[in-house]
């Protein structure tokens, strides 16, 4: 059977005659289009696995200041404040995970593009903490890791994952969708319900804009950050509940590309418009280049 | 196109952006590439979004890690240009305001310790993947994701099958080829991207397989 799959329809095909789960069907789809075996495939998935692990770590361990001097320990305040969470402890330590990361990459550390940097908090936050307070191991995060990886190539493949064509829903809302659906697999569901899952969180963040002030991946994107992973775990308990998407995963990931094309450049990461556009935002990124002229004086006086 | 697994999970690497510091990096791991020996000096222009949003995004401290030879996971990218000035390499870094086709491009002046000397201008395209759109002036197109063969040379009858013949002989298979030239019978190049690497004993034989055949790269 023809493992290369193009469509969600596509892929629960090959799950329901094969009789697999996505995570394998993810295996499979890479061992028919790349020159990696099997094996090959799991060490380059573990490495990644290792250093999302090794970057929450990382974030939650100091504070960090970023390339702007705007973020960089919202991660720890968020934890620190876990357990009055009103959304409960769990969940906001799953939010703080994702926040570590992303504020890793703010401060360039080393991270794991999931799909893409500026959203590589949520797969990561979402899965490694689930799993940590489940006592899941590590076999059944690298299952949520492949399921993930399949659901974004649909949409890498149908929409976009980037934030410059589609937006942030294309980038923290792919992220989002490929971590719903993770969960969904490692919490026992169905292919089905894995679909389901990514399907809602598209549909709850359609139409977000990508507006990063000052050009960085900083604000609002840790905080998008956040939210991505708040609405990946209750898309993945809606689905388990056994709530369904009405609109179907492959028309909401087609419709996600459509509004992403009718986005006006200005909010599709050109920092011109959205937040970036705002009295403060524009204050920032002057402020910003005022100090970026400073420091080539002082570079070019060094030369000189 | 069928994406990879990979391309979605992946690549591990140093932030804050897959397009303004992991391609930045891969941009400059060109530079080293091409002199085939270490750097002696590097300009760098930075242009459109590379230009405007660079410094806070750390894309001239990554294309010099790069021109240093670094990988785009290596914690040490943020100290490249501490790291070149100890290393006693001339690097200069400009912004510039002028428009450039792609927003995310910038052209690097090399001279390696070898003497080889090349100008070259890539772009990076999204998710840390890159394009080398020019070297020396002639326009070309590759990705680097493959080994890449450079072959310059004068526009000539033959000289294609001069090329490919040693590398069928050394049985290297060639994935994607393609030829540029600025005009009839003028500076050439092609680029052929293979499926394994080539030793510098195959590098030479094609350096030597046609008198037209001005300057070899292996990427």
């Amino acid at each position: 059977m023809n493992m290369v799959f193009s469509t969600g329809e596509e892929l629960l095909e090959i799950c329901k005659s094969e009789n697999i789960s996505i995570s394998e069907a993810a295996i499979r789809y890479e061992l028919m289009i790349s020159e990696r075996d099997r094996d090959e495939i799991y060490e380059e998935m573990r490495l990644n696995l290792k250093t999302m692990k090794d970057s929450i770590k990382k974030g939650l361990s100091h504070k960090h200041v970023s390339m702007s001097g705007l973020v960089g320990d919202d991660s720890i305040t968020m934890l620190e404040f876990a357990s009055q969470a009103a959304m409960g402890e769990r969940m906001a330590k799953i939010v703080a995970s994702a926040m570590a990361v992303t504020e890793v990459n703010a401060t360039m550390g080393c991270i794991v593009a999931a799909p893409t940097a500026g959203a590589s908090g949520i797969l990561p936050g979402v899965l490694i903490e689930f799993a940590h307070q489940h006592e899941l191991d590590d076999e059944m995060i690298l299952k949520g890791l492949f399921n993930a990886a399949a659901i974004g190539v649909l949409i890498a493949k149908n929409a976009s994952i980037s934030g410059a064509s589609g937006g942030c829903q294309a980038e923290t809302g792919s992220a989002s969708a490929m971590a719903a659906s993770a969960l969904v697999e490692m919490r026992g569901g169905t292919p089905l319900q894995s679909l389901d899952a990514a399907a809602m969180t598209l549909k709850n963040v359609m139409g977000l804009v990508c507006d990063p002030v000052a050009g960085l991946v900083e604000c609002p994107c840790i905080k998008r950050n956040a939210l991505g992973a708040v609405n990946a775990v209750l898309c993945s308990d809606m689905a388990l509940a056994g709530i369904k998407s009405i609109i179907p995963f492959d028309e909401v990931v087609t419709t996600m590309k459509n509004v992403g094309k009718m986005m006006h450049i200005d909010l599709r990461e050109t920092a011109k418009g959205g937040l970036a556009a705002t009295p403060t935002g524009i204050k920032i990124a002057e402020n910003m280049a005022k100090a970026k002229q400073k420091t080539s004086q002082a570079d070019n006086s060094k030369r000189d | 196109m069928n994406c990879s697994i990979f391309d979605i999970i992946g690549p591990r690497m140093i932030g804050p952006s897959s397009s303004h510091t992991a391609g930045a990096v891969r941009i400059g791991q060109i530079a080293n590439k091409l002199v085939g020996s270490h750097v002696k000096k590097a300009y760098v222009t930075l242009y459109g979004s590379f230009a405007e949003t660079g410094r806070g995004h750390g894309t001239d401290m990554a294309i010099v890690a790069g021109i240093l030879g670094m990988d785009p996971d290596e914690g040490g990218i943020r100290y490249s240009h501490f790291t070149a000035q100890q290393m006693g390499i001339d690097i200069k870094i400009e912004f510039s305001k002028e428009e450039a086709a792609h927003p995310n491009t910038a052209k690097v002046h090399v001279v390696g310790t070898n003497g080889q000397e090349y100008t070259y201008i890539g772009t990076s395209v999204g998710g840390g993947r890159i394009e080398i759109t020019s070297i020396n002036d002639l326009e070309l197109g590759f990705s680097c994701e493959y080994p890449t063969l450079i072959v310059f040379h004068e526009d000539k009858l033959g000289t294609i099958t001069k090329v490919t013949s040693i590398l069928a002989a050394e049985k290297i298979n060639i994935a994607f080829m393609k030829v540029f030239r600025s005009q009839k019978s003028q500076a050439a190049c092609m680029v052929i991207e293979t499926d394994s690497q080539i030793n510098e004993s195959v590098l030479k034989k094609i350096e030597c397989a046609a008198e037209n055949i001005t300057e070899v790269c292996f990427i």
